[in-house]
């Protein structure tokens, strides 16, 4: 009896993920506010979700300043959708001065003044600013059928206002469709982006999250998809994004950008709070080890 | 001492040291540097990935062992020692995998057994002084044989960081291709040495080498361009087959492959 309960109680178990260095800080700037509702969207992000609220500057300005102190090597601004963040220009330029920074974008509020602007910030840095552009398809067919009527077009012209600007934005698409990240699929991208203007495309594949808005589309998590019982070698947790990042929001810091809605990844209010290792219970943390994935550029 | 996950040799003071970054089986700017350094400083150290990208790579290992080139294993000498299936270059694009896979196989079937049992038995770093500071050498980070330190990623905090983690004035690496230094002090920061393999992606066919010497009292760098035959290593790479992608970047010396790790700003620099 006690030796299968022993084993019971080893099959439960879930493996840590320590966090070796703080590399990347994630700043979750606009909340799980966004001027869309996309249907694959892991936080359902949409203009009426509060649960993260925006971040102020001065919010940002505390982790930035304790990130300084701590040697973080880069930052991302993610949402929700940062350009409806009225602080986040300020917050591109206090972030600069420290560390090259990206941001997640759907591309909608990038007119050619905005992306202007973005390029002076970027001229007045050593260090690299980085786009992150969201189009999940290329075709409007794909693309609109998450992320709603018109955005293709919408988002394709932030894109070239962002081109035009001498700022060349990493393209991230979703795999929303199978044939995405086979070769194929990939080669069918890069030759779309280049025939609308982009001469140096670059292209990022991320997999889907079943997670948020996406469990309606497509599927929750199956019971199997857990490390529940495994145990990670040090490579295959250096692997793992979390080991080497921290997100903050407006409600405290989280492990990683994906697990923002899950109060057990909440690890403290500040970032030296939070530097315990974390427990890979959640399903998501699947994703990441089966695929190798990180939410990083 | 910090575990720096690999033998680490102490070197001693030196006044002046030469610096060879990735050579990638660019054997004749090899020969190239060498001449350029000599006499100009005491030593001269090679900073792993010998092999890769161009040709016979046995013709490289043979300069380096017959000269005695102090030298330290990059990601390219372990996986060849470990005889591991890919480079372990840590990119993370299918298309620059691709490509690495296509020089890794090519490497792997051209250099000759003892090579790599010479490889097997390099430090993986160095120590040594010049001016009283502590200098630490690596491939592409103390940390990590495989991380890429980009000039436009590689802030001010996090070289801090390094330092103090690694009890160290100045981290000289390699790794990423292109030359850089960021010193948050005098004598104190990060020193990428760059690459003799293949050019700066800069749009000229000349490739760099390092000295770092005592200056004003502290250790200072000068990067020195190095101009070698490259229109015959470009044809010795038509004649063993290797992909037209590369010889074209030894012509032009704008990059054509293993693109997507660059942060914007390197990107911008290049053509493609």
């Amino acid at each position: 009896m006690e030796a299968s309960a022993e084993l019971i109680n080893t099959e439960q178990r879930y493996p840590f993920s320590p966090l070796f260095a703080l590399d990347t800080l994630w700043l979750q700037v606009a909340g799980t506010l966004c001027n869309l509702r996309c249907t694959h969207c892991f936080i359902s992000c949409s203009p009426t979700n509060h649960s993260h609220e925006m971040m102020s500057l001065e919010d940002v300005r505390r982790y930035l300043d304790e990130a300084r102190q701590m040697g973080v090597k880069e930052y991302y601004f993610t949402g929700g959708e940062p350009f409806m963040n009225k602080d986040l220009f300020a917050m591109i330029e206090l972030a600069l001065k420290q560390g090259p920074v990206s941001i997640l974008t759907n591309g909608l509020l990038i007119t050619s003044k905005t992306a202007a602007r973005l390029k002076s910030l970027s001229d007045a840095s050593d260090y690299s600013l980085e786009l992150r552009v969201s189009l999940d398809g290329y075709d409007a067919e794909t693309h609109d059928a998450v992320r709603g009527l018109g955005t293709f077009e919408k988002t394709l012209k932030g894109v070239l206002n962002l081109a035009a600007a001498g700022l060349n934005p990493v393209i991230t698409a979703v795999e929303v469709n199978d044939d995405l990240g086979a070769r194929q699929g990939r080669e069918k991208f890069l030759a779309c982006l280049k025939s609308i203007g982009l001469t140096k495309p670059r292209l990022k594949i991320l997999p889907t999250l079943r997670l948020g808005a996406e469990i309606n589309r497509t599927r929750a998590y199956e019971s199997w998809e857990s490390l529940r019982g495994r145990e990670l070698t040090k490579d295959e947790s250096l692997a793992l994004q979390c080991s080497s990042c921290r997100i903050a929001t407006s409600n405290g810091v989280y492990v990683c950008p994906l697990l923002i809605d899950s109060p057990q990844a909440r690890l403290g209010e500040t970032l030296q709070d939070s530097l315990r290792p974390f427990e890979l219970k959640h399903q998501a943390c699947f994703t990441c080890h089966a695929t190798g994935f990180s939410c990083r550029t | 001492m910090p575990d720096l996950n690999g033998r680490t040799i102490e070197a001693g003071a030196f006044k002046s040291v030469g610096f060879i970054g990735g050579i990638y089986s660019n054997y004749l700017a090899l020969g190239k540097a060498l001449e350029l350094l000599k006499g100009r400083v005491d030593t001269v150290v090679a900073l792993g990935d010998f092999g890769a990208f161009g040709p016979h790579p046995d013709r490289t290992l043979e300069i380096l062992r017959e000269r005695e080139i102090a030298a330290i294993r990059g990601n390219y000498e372990e996986a060849l020692a470990a005889g591991a299936d890919d480079c372990r270059c840590g990119y993370t694009n299918p298309r620059d995998n691709e490509f690495a896979q296509l020089s890794y196989d090519y490497t792997k079937a051209k250099t000759s057994r003892e090579h790599v049992e010479w490889m097997g038995s390099l430090p993986a770093h160095i120590r040594l002084s010049i001016a009283g500071k502590r200098i630490l050498l690596c491939h592409g980070s103390p940390r990590r044989v495989n991380e890429f330190l980009w000039e436009s990623a590689t802030p001010e905090p996090f070289i801090k960081k390094m330092l103090d983690d690694h009890e160290t004035d100045l981290i000289v690496c390699t790794h990423t291709g292109l030359h850089w230094s960021r010193f948050i002090a005098p004598g104190r920061g990060v020193v990428n040495v760059g690459a003799l393999g293949r050019p700066a992606n800069d749009g000229t066919p000349r490739v760099w080498t390092a000295v770092i010497e005592e200056k004003e009292g502290a250790p200072a760098v000068r990067f020195l361009p190095v101009e070698y035959d490259f229109e015959r290593l470009a044809r010795e790479m038509e004649s063993e087959k290797l992909p037209p992608e590369f010889i074209e970047t030894i012509r032009t010396g704008w990059w054509t492959t293993c693109l997507e790790m660059l942060p914007a700003k390197e990107r911008a620099a290049g053509k493609f």
